[in-house]
């Protein structure tokens, strides 16, 4: 028979909600948008051109007030954060991505 | 001669007829620059990310072409005089195109010549080491 599950103790450990998988530095709360690293998306696709035009593969690599999101949260290698830094730039700059987003 | 991508906005309160016009105008500068044109989309009409002038919408038209550093001068000298066109942007691409070729040539052949060691491969270029198993907090205690 299972033991059964221990429920965490009420005014527990801050950062204590669902599990999450990969390390991680130990100890301190882990932010809830905590993103699992991984292999460069770009690389793993064979992606060759970031294309600027392409607004949903781009926008999943700028956080929610339009910021590059860095390589350590996205997993991106080198030569492709590159590329996307560059095309993210250029479709700010026609106005398909947000420069600063509003809250 | 060079690949250029230009992408350009135009005001959303320009009719449907207008429209046609200015794309089929703007297609005649490249043309009578030097330029030859290999696709014209009209992408649609967007929301756009920020407030351009005082609009907050447009029409995207984008236009393919092949040319000279003077095609697109004269085109974004007339997109620029053009009231109707809000903001362009100019991209050249053939120099991309022909990296991902070289990268997609490649990979072809990497594919080809050893088309069962993948697995095996796989496996030992993932460059990390196999994951440490994650130590549980134990927090209850």
């Amino acid at each position: 028979m299972p033991a059964p599950r221990q429920h965490s103790r009420p005014g527990g450990r801050p950062g204590g909600g669902p599990r999450r998988e990969g390390g991680g530095p130990p100890g301190g709360p882990r932010k809830q948008y905590f993103r699992r690293r991984r292999v460069c998306k770009f690389c793993e696709e064979h992606i060759d051109v970031i294309d600027y035009k392409d607004v949903k593969l781009i926008g999943q690599f700028v956080a929610e007030r339009g910021k590059i999101l860095p390589r350590r949260l996205t997993g991106t290698c080198s030569s492709h954060q590159h590329e996307l830094t560059t095309a993210i730039k250029r479709a700010r700059n026609i106005a398909l991505l947000p420069f600063a987003a509003e809250v | 001669m060079r690949k250029y991508e230009v992408i350009f906005i135009v005001r959303p309160d320009v009719e449907e007829e207008d429209l046609n016009k200015l794309v089929a105008q703007m297609e005649g500068v490249v043309a009578g620059a030097g330029g030859k044109l290999e696709k014209t989309e009209k992408m649609g009409r967007r929301r756009l990310a920020y407030r351009v002038g005082r609009h907050q919408e447009g029409f995207y038209v984008l236009f393919l072409f092949e040319g000279t550093g003077d095609t697109v001068k004269e085109l974004e000298r007339r997109l620029g005089v053009t009231d109707a066109v809000v903001k362009f942007l100019s991209v050249r691409i053939d120099e991309e195109l022909k990296r991902a070729d070289k990268l997609k040539a490649l990979r072809v052949a990497r594919e080809a010549k050893r088309p069962k060691a993948k697995a095996s491969a796989s496996g030992a270029s993932s460059g990390t080491p196999p994951a440490q198993p994650v130590e549980e907090q134990q927090v209850q205690g």
